[in-house]
């Protein structure tokens, strides 16, 4: 700063302290990409990028591996739990900020805070041993009555019920978004100004009206944001799929069959690769998973920091 | 029907739905929290924390190991994590305040926070424990530091900023150095905040399993050498809820209650700091 002429010995040292401090985040991210592809190159220079992520085959006595059962798993686990997740986090954002009258404001978002501090192996452990035998035994067969004869989404519910499978991962993955999607939402209604929504209801508008023509639109950018950084999280998320997915490398129609995901896949085989191609081939997995993380939350940041800006201006 | 009437019945509906939805969320919490309370109970005995696993198998035994392997590699995780995150926070805060370095390391600090911890237990793993040749609990804890680190450096940079800028000229005016004037006035006027933020960070890390899979491992026995496998509370639950043994299961739903509780805990001391300190 230049308050100071003379800048003290001490501070020199504790600026340069600092500032190495807060290079290290920068060193990580650097340092992760680099001994992921390191550690990736043989699998990378034998199957190629688009060999890799097309190829079906998870072969590790032949040393056969392609990542497209991992992936498939992830992108249907990630979707589908989005789709489970959105509409309730939007309906509960709305609720504590529209709404709730006050003394129901502070502990809902209490509540819903707690629900996003609980760890990601206990949702683990309550879908393996609670919400799957439910599902087993009366949402999957209810499920299968009813729109298992339909034409075309009829192969969604076939096959054997045994709660160890793609539908319960996703239920599971979705309670554990609700919290992430719900606050960034809610944070978001919040930067409304409020002279806006006084006009709306100055005309007329209903509460509904305000928020479906008002808040959500004014508020659009920062909930997109939050259901991008949500899907970060979801493609990312280990424990709280990895007891009830059933790490099975398949492709199927059916959301009652088990699958994998990329990081089901790491949780469960890391520390069984025997060979060298398949520890790298995981690591492979790993590299993916990180670029494809960091692109999606990169661009959450973006939408967030513009929602942002916007109110600032 | 009138168009009043059609916006009116559309108005109550839609509050129900959000109404509903706020009730799910409140649903699940409650079925969880309760669900592992009402499982995790019963298996809370003294044992539990005085005893080491018994053999597979076997009646009895405790989880003594995993609470103090547990305890071992979050305290390091923070005694690493914590004075990292703060001086960032500060460079980022003070020294670069304004500056694109501070801007670019923020944002990318804000998406290392969510970066699947997964990832960040291979990397461990390729550069702690394969050049070591054995698992260690040194490199459980250096993945949960690295977890740490952007939580405390992004809440110290945030609870930094908000202390006025006129109390360090007020500092400067009597002639401080600036490291005095930020360990002395701004740290001061900020320290509520920033505890806030370690405590959550030490509750965000406490649950971690996945970066702990490759790098303590585990160990059935008890240890408090960090140079070999390590027991860790969330890596045990993780093994006896997979095991095939009654006995592993209860266990694993009471060390789940203890984390829980743990995590919750710390959650509402920090917010309960940040009321009293920011409230009314």
């Amino acid at each position: 700063m230049s308050v100071m002429l003379k800048r003290d010995p001490v501070d020199i040292i504790f600026s340069a302290v600092t500032a190495i401090a807060a290079l290290s985040v920068l060193v990580f991210i650097i340092g992760i990409f680099y001994t992921l592809l390191t550690e990736s190159s043989a699998a990378i220079g034998r199957f190629g990028f688009f060999k890799f992520i097309t190829s079906v085959e998870w072969d590790p006595v032949q040393e056969l591996f392609g990542a497209a059962t991992p992936l498939f798993g992830t992108v249907v686990t990630t979707a589908l739990s989005l789709t489970l997740a959105i509409p309730v986090a939007i309906g509960i954002a709305i609720f504590i900020t529209e709404i709730a009258p006050d003394f129901l404001r502070a502990p809902i978002g209490v509540a819903i805070e707690l629900l996003a501090a609980i760890p990601s192996i206990i949702y683990g452990m309550w879908g393996l041993f609670t919400l799957a035998p439910i599902m087993s035994d009366h949402i999957e067969p209810a499920l299968q009555k009813a729109f298992g004869g339909l034409p075309v989404i009829g192969v969604l519910f076939e096959g054997t019920p045994m709660g160890i499978d793609m539908l319960t991962a996703s239920i599971i993955l979705s309670i554990m978004i609700i919290p992430f999607t719900a606050s960034i939402a809610r944070d978001s209604f919040n930067l409304t100004p409020a002279v806006v929504k006084e006009s709306a209801y100055a005309l007329g508008a209903t509460r509904w009206e305000v928020v479906k023509n008002v808040v959500l639109p004014y508020s659009k950018l920062g909930v997109f944001g939050g259901v991008v950084l949500s899907l970060g999280r979801a493609l990312g998320e280990t424990m709280a799929i990895a007891f009830v997915l059933g790490n099975n490398h398949q492709i199927t129609a059916s959301l009652f069959d088990a699958a994998a995901t990329v990081t089901v896949t790491l949780a469960n085989e890391f520390t069984e690769a025997d060979t060298d191609m398949y520890l790298s081939s995981l690591f492979y997995l790993a590299l993916l998973l990180f670029i494809f993380s960091f692109i999606l939350l990169a661009i959450a940041k973006f939408f967030l920091l513009r929602a942002g800006k916007r109110h600032s201006a | 029907m009138t168009r009043q009437q059609i916006r009116k019945i559309e108005n109550t509906a839609a509050l129900w739905m959000s109404a509903l939805a706020a009730l799910t969320g409140l649903f699940w919490l409650v079925f969880i929290l309760g669900d592992v309370l009402v499982h995790g109970i019963g298996a809370l005995t003294p044992d539990l924390f005085t005893q080491d696993p018994a053999p597979p198998g076997v009646e009895g035994g405790g989880l003594r190991n995993a609470f103090v392997g547990q305890l071992m590699i979050t305290a390091a995780a923070t005694l690493i994590g914590v004075p990292v995150g703060v001086l960032g926070g500060t460079f980022l805060a003070e020294y670069a305040r304004g500056r694109k370095i501070a801007k670019l390391i923020s944002i990318l600090s804000d998406i290392m926070v969510s970066v699947p911890s997964i990832v960040i237990g291979t990397f461990i793993y390729a550069v702690m424990v394969r050049p070591l040749g054995h698992f260690n609990g040194w490199a459980g804890a250096a993945a949960l530091a690295i977890i740490m680190i952007p939580v405390v450096l992004r809440t110290t940079e945030d609870m930094l900023t908000l202390v006025p800028w006129t109390l360090r000229e007020a500092a400067f005016a009597l002639g401080a150095p600036y490291y005095k004037v930020i360990i002395q006035i701004v740290y001061r006027g900020a320290a509520a905040g920033i505890l806030t933020g370690i405590l959550l960070s030490i509750a965000r890390v406490a649950g971690e399993t996945a970066p702990l899979l490759f790098t303590s491992f585990n160990n059935s026995f008890f240890s408090i050498n960090m140079n070999e496998p390590v027991a860790s509370l969330t890596v045990t639950i993780f093994q006896y809820a997979m095991g095939p043994y009654e006995s592993w299961h209860s266990q694993a739903w009471a060390a789940s209650l203890v984390v829980t509780l743990f995590i919750l805990a710390l959650t509402i001391i920090g917010r309960l700091i940040v009321k009293w300190r920011f409230g009314k």
